[in-house]
């Protein structure tokens, strides 16, 4: 999209891209309502004792009161007592300066952000198969362009409407489309065929398609030979996968696997992509790996026009998650343990490597342990809401009560701001200049368009300004005319405000790595489109499509992971006999912060909801519109019923935008899965009851 | 802790694997009388069918440090006493906990000629009987198949799928009839014929002839069948030879409680050759759960793990045939309706020229049998509903056609006309048909012009053709007067 400037008024108007062909749904044609919005934070807040109310304050106050506490924690406890938290919407500037300045300025290992919620697991998957994580290897439009497209947990027709033009285009063509989900949503209606499986059966039903593959002689045998490792083993393990046996446990025809199987194996051009619905379990890694082996033994990576990919689920999803918010990850998608990432990106910063800190925790456990005798005891929040976003919420609501200090950068009042000792007003979309990575992996221009509010600064000013406190610890802070804290000198090289001068760091810092900026400028990405990493050289080539000729692993090759299904870590029993599991609805985006203060959206979606089969309402007395708790063994949230026959009967829905009482987050369970961290947003065990 | 695992089918590759996953210190000899690796004995008919080849039907297979392989080695009796197993190489393996899974033996019909088994009479049961099976069909054009069970279809099926004219010959008066009642296996019956099946029902074989250029099967009515080779599919005996001589409780099968403990403490039995609270299974499915069980006690990791049996549910499916039966379906409904619990329900549905046919009991809203047959949406429900005793839907239809009936959806409206100005025409933008009519009034015409005022239409861009005929229907309705 594109703004104008109305006179006074920033208004949003369409433009053709090739990845969401002009198409904007409510969300971005309202996003400009925020700007000028009367809940705008325009100056700091801050708390003076706990349980006092958030007052009004100067920067200098704010900022003077974070840097004491930050060092008064780090004195006593060490620099790992202070953490960060970062947030899948940031630019690659702020998640790149973010993760510098953790590291860096607070000399902390631990930082994750709300992304470990969201890509981990697919991200996972895709770095132990292929060697690299871009959620599509292939440029969007491929999407149009397949015989078969299955869809895996994902629902873009309300979370990713643009991306339904081309599935029109797909089916224009005579393609089949094929959705997988728990629940008859948008997406799935207008599919050719709908497997509705039983939440947290997904990986049993991909180990199915590939046993049915290879029954029918449908692999790609010279595919498997010539390009890939370890299908042996994968294939001894499917072969336990008898559609029988997964019919049962899941609840999809055999009739349906095999449909499926035929159709993904006997086209020329195929594409499966996950989404949350299938990776936001305690064994998420795992069942996308079930999809790509899939996808590898009928020879789609690296096809022309076929492939796996992933759907990402957040602003910057993909970028955000490459260049160093996570724990364990350094710039250009380095690992934090390899000792030449090490090398090179302490070379970058200008620092000894043995000052940069190792891998810290995924997102969960380190607010799990937030304020416990062995975790952070300060904790920063850019871009993220966790009160509502993280699993089991009230646990980690709990956990940042317990803080000695809690700094949120947002330019809203979000429920984790209201439990903040300082909140610091920051800049709005459009407000700022940077980059964003799409799922494809291209790179993109966000301009500014103004300037941000007075009294309210960018994310990267914040950061430029906090690390030269903490460096100099003289007031060497001077506001000017809204371009914010005024750093010291070598602070202001070190963490400069300027988002180019980042990216440019960006750059040499990402160099090597498996998502190589270092050919990606600003001026090439406004000219070309977006550029896709990897792009290593200035003059050279970007990658729009990956793996075509080789894998960026060792040898080349894709590997194979044998994978076995295992329950859900919490199951049904008779106090707790249904499934619960969340998911997004059109009108609204994330924690709600944004989208529920905006009028049409409210009005669209004005509040939370459960959704249950009529079968089952009928069975717990509940009419439409009833209100009923859900309660599982970590707390309950209270919404009206919807009821719907477009859900499983023993299964109920509930959207994760809303706080309070319709807080989806207070029922869900904090299992994490062993490899990527992320927690089993899908499901677990509750009762429903009319409340 | 040493174990140590007799047979290395199905049941004991799993047990080992159960095992091995669950680390810890421990010695795990696993002692397979056939000569290759484990293998996955559902898909012989595949193999049969000639579309995947040996190695495709391996089982995953527990390996690496605490864990002992040996195959071709036939464990001969166990000494109880010294706690020992002699195999027919005169080794002694020592174990502290010895778990069977022996399986079972194909069972030959004690019919004249039968002994000892011709070449061209082949039972099926072990990849050395698909394999000598696949040896005699070489060349062969024509197959019988003895015995109208699930696995005589299945080697059937496969055997027709090579080109072979394959007759199956049943001595009851349908097919697969402990799972399956008169009518569905008359429509099973014709299914086959439609795949090149043939079947002769009703009538006992009598006796078996084979030499070098053929074998005759010989039935009770007069009849005598010519062929190139016999499968025979008559039943299977579970393999109690050795906990019967080492003196362990053995009924049909060897006798097991809820952890398939045998009558011995330090022995367990699992899988076919194991005979659970008097029942058999012969199956894969309660094979595995019984090694679970097994392995979470002997782990340590559930020491009050028990294995619950659960209903069972047969499953033919092949190219063509798609066959569900479970529960008393079989059985005819009482005649004052009631046995216990409230009354019994039966639900049919037949379309037998389309092989299609559908039989389900209920009692107290929960499924109590099901015969399936043909193209039967609902399958992956019924078998779940079954499986769990979850209760069956308000509209019983839903589990017959796959769908439910209920109250319908509103459906779109044929004309713009009849659609209410309330009525949601772009979802993604929240647009309904009075705002459109607003917006024509106001001036609009195009599909643009109104997309441009309302936003209809670009989001995921789905209603387009809905704006167009809303724009279309207000030009027919309201002519654009002039001014």
């Amino acid at each position: 999209m594109v703004l104008r400037e109305g006179g006074p008024r920033i208004e949003v108007a369409p433009r053709p891209f090739p990845t969401n062909r002009g198409g904007l749904c409510q969300k971005g044609w309202t996003a400009a309502d925020l700007l000028d919005h009367p809940d705008r934070l325009t100056s700091p807040l801050l708390r003076d004792r706990p349980g006092a109310p958030l007052r009004r304050a100067t920067w200098d106050e704010a900022l003077d009161r974070v840097v004491a506490a930050i060092r008064a924690v780090q004195d006593r406890h060490g620099p790992d007592a202070v953490a960060v938290f970062g947030g899948g919407g940031l630019t690659n500037e702020k998640a790149y300066a973010l993760g510098k300045f953790a590291r860096v300025a607070l000399r902390t290992r631990h930082i994750d952000y709300n992304g470990r919620w969201c890509m981990s697991s697919a991200a996972a998957a895709g770095l132990r198969a292929f060697g690299v994580d871009r959620g599509l290897p292939f440029p969007l439009a491929d999407l149009g362009r397949a015989d078969t497209l299955l869809l895996v947990g994902a629902n873009p027709a309300e979370t990713m409407p643009p991306l339904l033009r081309h599935l029109a285009d797909q089916r224009a063509r005579g393609g089949r489309l094929i959705v997988v989900d728990p629940r008859l949503t948008a997406t799935a209606r207008q599919a050719d065929r709908h497997l509705q499986p039983l939440p947290g059966t997904d990986l049993a039903v991909a180990n199915a398609l590939l046993h049915i593959a290879l029954t029918e002689g449908w692999l790609d045998r010279t595919y498997v030979a010539d390009r890939t490792s370890g299908f042996d083993e994968v294939r001894r393990t499917v072969a336990g996968y008898w559609p029988a046996e997964v019919e049962r446990l899941s609840g999809v025809p055999v009739a349906d696997l095999e449909a499926t199987a035929r159709a993904l194996a006997t086209v020329d051009r195929a594409i499966i992509l996950t989404a949350r619905g299938a990776e936001q379990h305690a064994k998420g890694v795992d069942t996308v790996t079930a999809f790509i082996n899939l996808a590898l033994a009928l020879g789609l990576p690296g096809r022309p026009g076929s492939g796996y990919g992933c759907l990402t689920g957040q602003g910057n999803g993909q970028g955000g998650r490459e260049h160093g918010q996570k724990a364990d990850q350094l710039p250009g998608y380095r690992r934090i343990d390899d000792p030449a990432a090490r090398e090179h990106v302490a070379r970058v910063w200008g620092i000894p490597v043995s000052d940069l800190p190792g891998p810290g925790v995924p997102a969960y456990a380190l607010l799990d342990s937030l304020g416990t005798a062995t975790g952070p005891r300060a904790l920063l929040v850019f871009g993220s809401n966790p009160v509502v976003s993280a699993p089991r919420a009230a646990r980690v609501e709990s956990r940042l009560r317990d803080l000695d200090l809690l700094v949120v950068a947002d330019f809203l009042r979000s429920e984790t701001a209201e439990l903040a000792d300082v909140v610091l007003p920051v800049a709005q979309w459009a407000e700022e200049d940077g980059t964003m990575t799409n799922l494809e992996g291209r790179v993109l221009r966000r301009r500014a368009l103004r300037e941000p509010p007075p009294g309210v600064h960018t994310d990267l000013e914040v950061l430029a300004a906090l690390a030269a406190r903490l460096a100099g610890g003289a007031p060497s802070y001077r506001r000017t005319h809204n371009r914010g804290p005024r750093p010291t000198p070598e602070a202001a090289e070190r963490f400069p405000a300027d988002p180019q001068v980042v990216f440019e760091e960006l750059r040499r810092a990402s160099a090597g790595g498996p998502a190589d900026y270092a050919g990606v400028t600003w001026e090439r990405v406004e000219r070309d489109e977006g550029v896709f990493w990897p792009c290593p050289d200035p003059e050279g080539p970007d990658t729009p499509r990956l793996f075509t000729e080789s894998f960026p692993t060792p040898d080349g090759r894709a590997r194979f992971h044998p994978v076995t299904h295992r329950p859900a870590a919490e199951e049904v029993c008779a106090d707790y006999p249904l499934h619960f599991t969340t998911g997004r609805v059109l009108a609204q985006y994330q924690s709600g912060t944004q989208t529920r203060r905006i009028d049409a959206l409210r009005r669209a979606a004005p509040e939370g909801f459960v959704e249950l089969h009529p079968d089952l309402a009928d069975r717990l007395g509940v009419a439409e519109g009833d209100a009923v708790r859900v309660v599982s063994r970590r707390g309950e949230l209270r919404a009206p019923a919807r009821l719907s026959p477009a859900i499983r009967p023993d299964t109920v829905f509930a959207p994760f935008h809303w706080p309070g009482a319709a807080r989806a987050n207070s029922v869900t369970n904090d299992a994490v899965d062993p490899v990527s961290g992320m927690p089993e947003f899908k499901i677990c065990a509750v009762r429903v009851e009319k409340a | 802790m040493r174990i140590v695992i007799v047979d290395y089918g199905m049941a004991g590759a799993r047990i080992a694997a159960e095992l091995h996953a669950r680390g810890g210190d421990r010695k795990i000899t696993v002692l397979g009388a056939e000569p290759h690796r484990a293998y996955n004995r559902i898909m012989l008919s595949t193999l049969l069918a000639g579309k995947i080849g040996e190695p495709d039907v391996e089982l995953t297979e527990a390996a690496g440090q605490g864990v002992d392989v040996r195959t071709g080695v036939a464990v001969t009796a166990i000494d109880r006493v010294a706690r020992e197993v002699c195999t027919a190489d005169g080794d002694r393996h020592g174990y502290d906990h010895l778990v069977l899974a022996t399986g079972s033996r194909a069972l030959v019909p004690p019919l004249p000629g039968l002994h000892p088994l011709p070449d061209r009479v082949i039972p099926f049961r072990t990849l050395d009987d698909c394999r000598r099976i696949l040896a005699a069909a070489r060349g062969a054009r024509r197959a019988l198949v003895l015995g109208g069970g699930l696995l005589g279809l299945e080697a059937a099926r496969g055997l027709a799928a090579r080109g072979l004219d394959v007759t199956v010959v049943h001595p009851t008066g349908w097919l697969m009839e402990r799972q399956l009642d008169p009518a569905a296996g008359a429509v099973l019956a014709d299914t086959l014929a439609g795949l090149g099946v043939r079947t002769a029902l009703a009538v006992p074989a009598t006796g078996v002839a084979a030499d070098a250029d053929g074998v005759r099967l010989d039935l009770a009515d007069g009849r005598s069948l010519h062929a190139d080779l016999l499968v025979l599919s008559c039943g299977v005996r579970p393999d109690t030879a050795l906990a019967g001589a080492a003196g362990l409780a053995v009924d049909r099968g060897v006798v097991v409680d809820d952890r398939l403990r045998t009558s011995d403490r330090r022995i367990s039995a699992i899988g076919d050759c194991a005979q659970h609270d008097g029942e058999l299974t012969g199956l894969v499915a309660p094979a595995w759960a019984q090694a679970r069980v097994v392995a979470q006690v002997l782990a340590g990791e559930d020491p009050l793990a028990r294995y619950r049996p659960r209903p069972v549910v047969t499953r033919l499916k092949a190219a063509g045939i798609d066959l569900a039966a479970m529960g008393d379906a079989t059985g005819a409904t009482p005649a004052d309706g009631t046995v216990h619990g409230g009354p019994a329900e039966e639900l049919t549905f037949a379309d037998p020229a389309r092989g299609t046919y559908a039989r389900l009991r209920i009692r107290d809203d929960r499924l109590t049998g099901a015969i399936l047959l043909g193209d039967n949406p609902a399958v992956g429900t019924v078998v779940q509903l079954f499986d769990r005793g979850a209760p069956v839907p308000a509209d019983r239809r839903s589990l017959l056609l796959g769908r439910a009936f209920g109250p319908a959806p509103a459906a779109p409206a044929a004309s713009p006309a009849l659609m209410p100005d309330a009525a949601t025409v772009c979802q993604c933008n929240d647009v309904r048909k009075g705002a459109l009519v607003a917006c024509w009034r106001a001036g609009a015409r195009t599909v643009e012009e109104l997309s441009a005022a309302t936003r209809a239409a670009t989001g995921c861009g789905g209603c387009r053709d809905a704006v167009a005929g809303i724009a279309d229907w207000l030009a027919g309705a309201e002519p654009v007067v002039s001014r």
